[in-house]
C-alpha cells in the first residue's frame, strides 16, 4: 500500500475525515484509522492534513525530460472523409490551452483524401496541421493509426495530446497511451492548465455520482480524451494562417492486423446523429407507439434537431441504436434537450443531465425527470406536443 | 479448442451511489458489490464460444479480496477456473497499471481470445481493455456486437459498433475483444452452477508469485493521479406546470426557450 500513515505526527486535529470522499477515514481512540479496501489513494487527506501525517508514494518525476515537450495537439477525427464536429471543439479548446502556456497549437488529422480539411483547422484556431494522407488510412483501423500516431509523438514529444471521446478516439487513445507508457484520462468535460503548466483534466465517474480531478505529473505527453459537445466550436477566421505540413508515413498492410471487411451504418436517411446536435428531441416509453414517434419527428424537424430515444424504445426497434441516450447508448450534452414520455432514471439522467437546457413533458408529476428539468409541463404528451409544434411553428415563421 | 481469457471487474452498482450532500461525500454503505454488467456479456460470450468449439474460460481479476464474489459469479455461469490478483501493491493503480498487472499475469498463459467489456460503471474509462491489448502485442476490436469464429478456428469476424452503425472486422486469433450491450443476454447462474463454482480451481496471485516490480504497479506505478474529487452542481429542477390548458402551456415554454436563446 503506498499510503504511509505516521500516526505519532498526527495531531488528532480529523480535518481528514471529513476531506475523504470515500468514507475510509475513521477515529480511532484520539488519532485515526484507514478502511484500505475504500481508500482509492485519492489524496484528498494528504492534501489537508496540517502536519504532513500522511503521506502518499506515487511514481517519480523526472523534472527534465518533462521541459523536452511542448506545443499542444489535437488529434481531428474524419469519417468517410468528413470532419466531425469534435474536431472543431478539440481546436477550439486546444487553442485557449495553447495560449495559456505560450505554445503551438498543432492538428493532426489522418485519412485518405482529407488534406482539403488542413485550412478549415487553421480557420478555427491551428499553427500547424500534420496531414498523413495515404489509401491505408481510408478506414479507420487501431494498428495504421497507432502507428501514424505514436511515431509522430514519440519524435515530436507534444506536450498535451487530445483526442475526441468517440468510438474511435476511445478505441486509439489507450492503445497510444500503452504503447507510449502514458497516462490517459477518459472522457474529460473539463481541461485547464494549473500554476505548474499542468494539464488539469476534469471527468465524472461513478455514473455521474462524482467528479474527478486527474493530473499527469510524471509522463509527457499528458493525454486525455474528451466528451463530444462540451466545448462548444468557436466561428472560423478565414484570414488565420498556419503551418500545413504533409507528412509522409510508411504503413505496410502487413502491419495491419485487423480488416475491415463491410461498414454497415445505422444512421436512418436524414435522422441527425445524437452526440452531434445542438438540439435532441428524445422520447421515452409514454409514446406507446412507433407511429406515435410522427410527433416528435416534426418538432425535430422544425428546430433541425437529433430523434433520440431511451432504452425501452431503442429495445423494442422503435429507433436505431445510433438514437439511444443514456448509460447504455450514447452520453449527449446538447444545448437543448427534450425529455417526452421519459420518467427520468438514473441511467438515462447518466446520459443528458449535462445538456444546456432540459424540457420536459411527463404526465406523472412524481417522474425523476421533472428534479433535472429547466422547465417542466406535467401532462398527456398527445394533446401538449401539438399544440408546443404548432407554438415553435408560429415563432420560427414570424422571424 | 479454444483458450479464452475474460478480465473481470467487481463494481459498486453505480445507479445506487449516492453523495452525502452536507459532507461531500459518497455514500457506499448498503450500495451492493456487483460482477460489472459489460463483462458478464464477456463472460457469456466466453462461454457459449467454448460450448460451441470445446475449450476453457478462465476467468481473471484485479481486486481486494471481496472481489472473490465477482470471480465466483462468473465461475457460476460456467466459467472453468479463476484467477485473483490480490494485493495491498496493486491498490491505486490507474488504467495502466491496471492494464499492465494483468498483462503480467496473463501473457504468462496460453490463449487465443481476450474477451473484455466495453468498460466498467464506475469509471466509465474503456481504457483497459485497448491498453492490455497493446502490453500483450495482440490487435484488439472494441464494441463488439457479434462474434462468429472460422470453422479451423484461426480467424474471428464480428460486428464492431462505431458511432454511425457496425463495422465488420476480421482478426487472426489471439486478439482481444471488447463486448458490449446486444452481443448477447448474460445467462443467470443456476444452483448446480453456483455449487460447482466453489469446487472450481481458484488462483491467487499477489505481488512476489506475479514477480513483477512493484514500483511498476498500484498508484506508484500510475501515470495520473487524482488531485481532487467533488460532488458535480447538482442540477436542480426550475419552473414545473400544469397543462390544464396545453395551448397556453406550449405558449409558456416556447417564450422559456426563446428568451433563453435555446431556440
Amino acid at each position: 500500500m503506498s499510503l504511509i500513515y505516521d500516526r505519532d505526527t498526527c495531531t488528532g486535529c480529523m480535518l481528514c475525515p471529513k476531506a475523504c470522499n470515500f468514507g475510509a477515514i475513521m477515529k480511532d481512540g484520539d488519532k485515526v484509522k484507514f478502511d484500505f479496501d475504500k481508500c482509492v489513494l485519492c489524496g484528498s487527506c494528504e492534501e489537508v492534513c496540517p502536519v504532513d501525517a500522511i503521506k502518499i508514494e506515487r511514481k517519480k518525476i523526472d523534472p527534465s525530460k518533462i521541459a523536452e515537450y511542448k506545443n499542444v495537439w489535437v488529434f481531428c477525427e474524419t469519417t468517410g472523409g468528413r470532419l466531425r464536429s469534435v474536431a472543431l471543439e478539440l481546436v477550439t479548446k486546444g487553442r485557449e490551452l495553447a495560449d495559456k502556456l505560450g505554445e503551438r497549437l498543432v492538428a493532426v488529422i489522418i485519412g485518405s483524401d482529407i488534406t482539403g480539411h488542413a485550412q478549415t483547422l487553421v480557420h478555427h484556431g491551428a499553427d500547424e496541421v500534420l496531414v498523413v494522407d495515404a489509401k491505408i488510412f481510408a478506414d479507420y483501423t487501431t494498428d495504421a493509426y497507432a502507428i501514424a500516431m505514436t511515431s509522430l509523438i514519440a519524435s515530436r514529444k507534444p506536450a498535451v495530446v487530445l483526442y475526441g471521446a468517440t468510438s474511435n478516439g476511445r478505441d486509439l487513445a489507450p492503445r497510444i497511451a500503452a504503447r507510449l507508457g502514458l497516462g490517459l484520462t477518459a472522457d474529460c468535460t473539463g481541461l485547464e492548465i494549473d500554476e505548474k503548466r499542468q494539464l488539469i483534466q476534469t471527468r465524472p465517474a461513478f455514473g455521474g455520482n462524482i467528479m474527478a480531478e486527474i493530473i499527469t505529473p510524471s509522463t509527457r505527453p499528458q493525454m486525455a480524451t474528451v466528451r463530444p459537445n462540451v466545448f462548444k466550436p468557436k466561428e472560423p477566421d478565414t484570414s488565420r494562417k498556419g503551418k500545413i505540413e504533409k507528412v509522409n508515413m510508411q504503413v505496410s498492410p502487413v502491419q495491419v492486423r485487423t480488416r475491415v471487411l463491410e461498414k454497415v451504418s445505422e444512421v436512418v436517411e436524414g435522422m441527425k446523429a445524437v452526440d452531434e446536435a445542438d438540439i435532441i428531441v428524445c422520447s421515452g416509453r409514454g409514446i406507446k407507439d412507433p407511429a406515435n414517434l410522427e410527433l416528435p419527428r416534426q418538432l425535430a424537424k422544425l428546430l433541425d434537431a437529433a430523434i433520440g430515444g431511451s432504452r425501452p424504445i431503442v429495445d423494442m426497434g422503435w429507433l436505431p441504436p445510433t438514437q439511444q441516450v443514456g448509460q447504455s447508448g450514447r452520453t449527449v450534452c446538447p444545448k437543448l434537450y427534450f425529455a417526452l414520455g421519459i420518467s427520468g432514471a438514473i441511467q438515462h439522467q447518466i446520459g443528458m443531465a449535462s445538456s444546456d437546457t432540459i424540457v420536459a413533458i411527463n404526465k406523472d408529476p412524481e417522474a425523476p425527470i421533472f428534479s433535472i428539468a429547466d422547465f417542466g409541463i406535467v401532462g398527456d404528451l398527445f394533446t401538449v406536443l401539438p399544440e408546443v409544434i404548432a407554438e415553435v411553428k408560429r415563432v420560427l415563421d414570424s422571424r | 479448442m479454444v483458450k479464452i481469457v475474460v478480465p473481470v471487474k467487481q463494481v459498486p452498482e453505480v445507479t445506487e451511489v449516492r453523495m452525502n450532500e452536507e459532507t461531500g461525500t459518497l455514500i457506499r454503505e448498503g450500495v451492493p458489490s456487483i460482477l460489472n454488467p459489460f463483462d458478464e456479456i464477456a463472460v457469456e460470450a466466453a462461454i457459449q464460444l467454448k460450448e460451441k468449439y470445446g475449450g476453457e474460460v478462465t476467468i481473471v481479476t484485479m481486486g481486494p479480496p471481496q472481489a472473490k464474489d465477482a470471480l465466483l459469479k462468473a465461475l457460476a455461469m460456467g466459467g472453468d477456473k479463476a484467477v485473483h490478483l490480490t494485493d495491498r501493491a496493486f491498490a491505486g493503480a490507474d488504467t495502466w497499471a491496471t492494464a499492465l498487472t494483468l498483462a503480467e499475469y496473463i501473457r504468462k498463459t496460453e490463449f487465443d481470445l481476450v474477451i473484455c467489456g466495453k468498460q466498467a460503471i464506475d469509471g466509465d474509462t474503456a481504457q483497459v481493455g485497448p491498453e492490455l491489448a497493446e502490453l500483450l502485442g495482440v490487435p484488439q476490436i472494441c464494441y463488439v456486437r457479434k462474434i462468429e469464429m472460422s470453422e479451423d478456428g484461426k480467424n474471428v469476424t464480428v460486428h464492431r459498433g462505431t458511432d454511425e452503425g457496425y463495422e465488420v472486422v476480421k482478426a487472426k486469433l489471439p486478439v482481444l475483444l471488447t463486448a458490449t450491450k446486444g452481443l448477447n443476454e448474460p445467462r443467470l447462474p443456476n444452483i448446480m452452477g453456483i455449487m460447482k463454482a466453489k469446487k472450481k480451481p481458484y488462483e491467487e496471485v499477489n505481488i512476489q508469485t506475479l514477480g513483477t516490480n512493484p514500483e511498476r504497479l498500484g498508484l506508484k506505478g500510475s501515470p495520473t493521479q487524482v488531485r481532487k474529487v467533488f460532488a458535480p452542481e447538482k442540477k436542480k429542477g426550475g419552473i414545473k406546470i400544469d397543462a390544464e390548458n396545453p395551448a397556453a402551456a406550449a405558449k409558456q415554454l416556447v417564450e422559456f426557450l426563446t428568451k433563453k436563446g435555446a431556440i
